[in-house]
């Protein structure tokens, strides 16, 4: 179903969404928010800009983006794919629990904050440029790789990443000599087993931008890890 | 000994004349003050560990103990509370922030206690409410500004969402986690069986209680534990917290030595792992932000529920509550400084808010003088402690109120403020499977439908001897209230007159 943004607020767009279970395509999206917000199935694809919020709370189904995205895309997003073929904004993939988010280009501040992982629930972001300053803050599990494969002259990520994290792993394809990372987390150059890992998570990534794995992957990784999933544990003192 | 060293606070005084060396209040007790002594043949206490949270005292089949205070306090010092030299004590042991757990027992002023409601007398007549009908329900939600007709002359009749309580009282938030599987058994059912209410807090909804969906207020806080489409779906109402009363202005921490089992799917993270509730929400910076939210919470549950914004009473909160009404939330909850909690740093739930009396009436005119007050429901917590609080909240604007401290109570809770420790020997402040159950959850929840029907009964009799014979015509009636020992000030800010006026 071919849905034309023009005219439409967010809520003219969503309505339409609710009334069908096909794929559709939204054309002329101009900063529109919450698109797909709880969206469960289907694929759609944005031509355009989407606004704030996009798939928000999803649960399943695919999202592709022919262009850029704006904050918070993918808030507490359960299950499901995005993929930004342009650049996406802040807090991109906040407290997401599930699914897959695959940006292009570069991403804001706070991208991957308080990700979490569960069970056979394993979030992953992939970043193909830069990101903005407090990757990872908080982040509790899941997987956040960044790429910079267009401005390798430049750092992978800006200020203070990896913030209050007490979960799961980051990948930046650096050797990190250049950044400052906190104390609460390990970095250590990727390993064979690393490389692996990272082959399986940036396969479907690669097919999807049209990218050469083994190009991306001949690169320096380095893998942060956080020293502690209770880093909170001796702050107090019963009153 | 030594140092730090302090006298128990509490001293356990047993009468070896009634003592039957029964055990029961050494199995009683997860604190372990009680033990048998096998070379004189006699149970004896350890005073240090006591709480005083009575479980012994109300066991024990002879009535053969006692708690009092043990009086063994350093030398008097209005300025230097002995209070304040074991705080310092404490950290200057330890090098850890204190914590502490429910609402602060500090003496700060009770505005409750200040205020006196009316009654009607020979020129209006009171009402009885054992012999005539009184309305106790309210409706939370948007309300229409006005009256709108279609072409056609008819009424349109089409609301935004609303909840039913069939009295302004409702339970609030308290995570699966910081409180009992029991005791979340016990507040669902109750509600469900009152017509009210209850809030799931921070952590997510088991999944034994989607069933009281209809009954449930789904929470969703900085951390966004436990939320996905099904929990977004369950509730009857989503509440945003964005902040509690007890503690304003900073975030909450579930140790992951408490994230075990149950609690770990149900929050949906792994086990051991601390649970951490950021200060802030990091993508809301302001109101146009906190709409953001708001709105992605409708479109994903497709504008089929009202949506609670909960903030701390805190100093502008007028002005923050005139934003949060035109952020698109249907309820403002506020919380007032004296509101309870599971733990929290002592000096900022003593120090940091206030009092929700102010903050109710202050939002209430501000919203009114703005012209938005219909835009939104105000509910109100922290702490109410009886019908009457009840009362006067809502003649002070509230549609209704939020209570935890008191059903607490009612399920069995001394108030001996040590559920940080999580070995709440009344199985509600804890997870240890043997405290667990010793909170049965059919007698905690008919003891809720009694504490809750009994309020019912009261709020009917104070409005009936006012003459008012519904909630609808008691909201925002401040004539029906008067302060008495109060400030010219502080009687403005509350908007009614002295006694005797």
């Amino acid at each position: 179903m071919l849905i034309n943004a023009k005219n439409l607020d967010h809520r003219g767009i969503n309505d339409a969404l609710r009334d069908t279970h096909d794929d559709c395509t939204i054309e002329n999206c101009c900063g529109q928010r919450f698109i797909a917000a709880g969206m469960s199935d289907r694929h759609i694809t944005i031509e355009g800009i989407p606004g704030n919020a996009l798939g928000a709370f999803m649960n399943g189904g695919t999202v592709t983006v022919n262009g850029n995205a704006q904050d918070a895309v993918g808030d507490t997003m359960n299950e499901g794919d995005i993929i930004i073929h342009g650049s996406i904004g802040d807090a991109a993939g906040y407290a997401m629990r599930g699914g897959r988010i695959f940006v292009r280009g570069n991403a804001g501040y706070r991208a991957g904050i308080h990700m979490k992982a569960y069970e056979d629930k394993m979030p992953l972001l992939v970043i193909g440029g830069k990101a903005g300053s407090f990757l990872g803050e908080y982040q509790a599990g899941g997987v956040i790789i960044v790429l910079n494969l267009d401005t390798p002259e430049d750092r992978c990520v800006s200020n203070f990443p990896c913030t209050g994290m007490h979960g799961g792993k980051i990948f930046l394809r650096s050797d990190c000599r250049n950044i400052i990372f906190p104390e609460q987390v390990s970095t250590a150059p990727a390993t064979d087993e690393d490389k692996a890992e990272l082959r399986a998570h940036l396969n479907d990534y690669c097919a999807q931008f049209d990218l050469d794995l083994d190009t991306i992957l001949a690169a320096d990784f380095t893998v942060v890890t956080p020293n502690s999933s209770t880093p909170y544990r001796q702050m107090y003192v019963a009153n | 000994m030594g140092l730090d060293f302090m006298y128990p606070e509490f001293e356990v005084i047993r009468n070896m004349d009634r003592c039957i060396n029964c055990h029961v209040c050494e199995n009683e007790c997860a604190n372990g003050v009680h033990a048998f002594d096998v070379k004189r043949g006699i149970i004896t206490a350890d005073d240090a560990k006591c709480v005083n949270c009575q479980r012994c005292v109300s066991f024990c089949p002879t009535r053969a103990l006692k708690i009092v205070k043990s009086g063994c306090e350093l030398r008097e010092n209005a300025n230097w509370h002995h209070w304040t030299i074991r705080e310092i004590y404490r950290q200057a042991a330890t090098g850890g922030v204190l914590l502490s757990s429910m609402g602060t027992p500090n003496a700060l002023p009770v505005y409750w206690d200040k205020i006196l409601i009316n009654a009607s007398q020979v020129t209006n007549p009171p009402i009885d409410p054992l012999r005539e009908p009184m309305e106790t329900r309210v409706f939370l939600g948007e309300k229409p500004e006005k009256v709108k007709h279609d072409k056609d002359g008819r009424l349109i009749c089409e609301l935004p969402p609303q909840v039913e309580l069939s009295m302004p009282v409702m339970f609030s938030a308290m995570s699966y986690g910081s409180i009992s599987y029991n005791a979340h058994a016990a507040l669902a059912s109750a509600a469900s069986e009152l017509g009210i209410l209850y809030n799931t807090g921070e952590g997510g909804l088991h999944e034994d209680f989607y069933p009281y969906g209809p009954n449930t207020i789904v929470q969703v806080a900085s951390g966004r534990f436990g939320v996905h489409e099904g929990y977004l779906a369950a509730g009857a109402a989503i509440e945003i917290k964005m902040g509690q009363g007890a503690k304003p202005g900073i975030g909450g921490h579930l140790p992951g030595s408490k994230i075990d089992g149950d609690i770990s799917r149900t929050r949906m993270i792994p086990q051991g792992t601390d649970a951490i509730s950021p200060a802030p929400h990091h993508d809301i910076y302001s109101i146009e932000d906190l709409r953001q939210l708001v709105m992605s919470l409708k479109e994903a549950t497709s504008y089929e529920k009202p949506i609670i914004v909960k903030v701390a009473a805190v100093h502008n909160i007028a002005a923050i509550a005139s934003g949060i009404a035109r952020s698109g939330a249907d309820i403002i909850a506020i919380d007032g400084f004296r509101g309870g909690t599971g733990a929290a740093p002592t000096h900022i739930r003593n120090q940091v808010g206030i009092p929700i009396e102010l903050a109710l009436a202050s939002v209430d005119k501000r919203l009114r003088d703005e012209g938005i007050r219909s835009r939104v429901s105000l509910v109100v917590g922290g702490s109410i402690r009886n019908a009457a609080d009840v009362i006067k909240a809502i003649a002070l604007g509230a549609d209704a109120c939020y209570v935890a401290t008191a059903p607490l109570l009612a399920m069995g809770c001394h108030l001996c403020r040590t559920c940080q420790t999580g070995l709440c020997n009344w199985g509600i402040a804890t997870q240890r499977p043997d405290l667990v159950k010793r909170l049965d959850p059919e007698v905690a929840r008919t003891r809720l439908v009694n504490l809750m029907t009994a309020w019912r009964h009261e709020i009917k009799e104070i409005m009936g001897g006012m003459g008012i014979n519904s909630i609808e015509a008691l909201r925002g009636n401040r004539l029906m209230l008067r302060g008495v020992d109060l400030t010219e000030k502080e009687l403005e800010i509350l908007g009614i007159a002295h006694a005797g006026e």
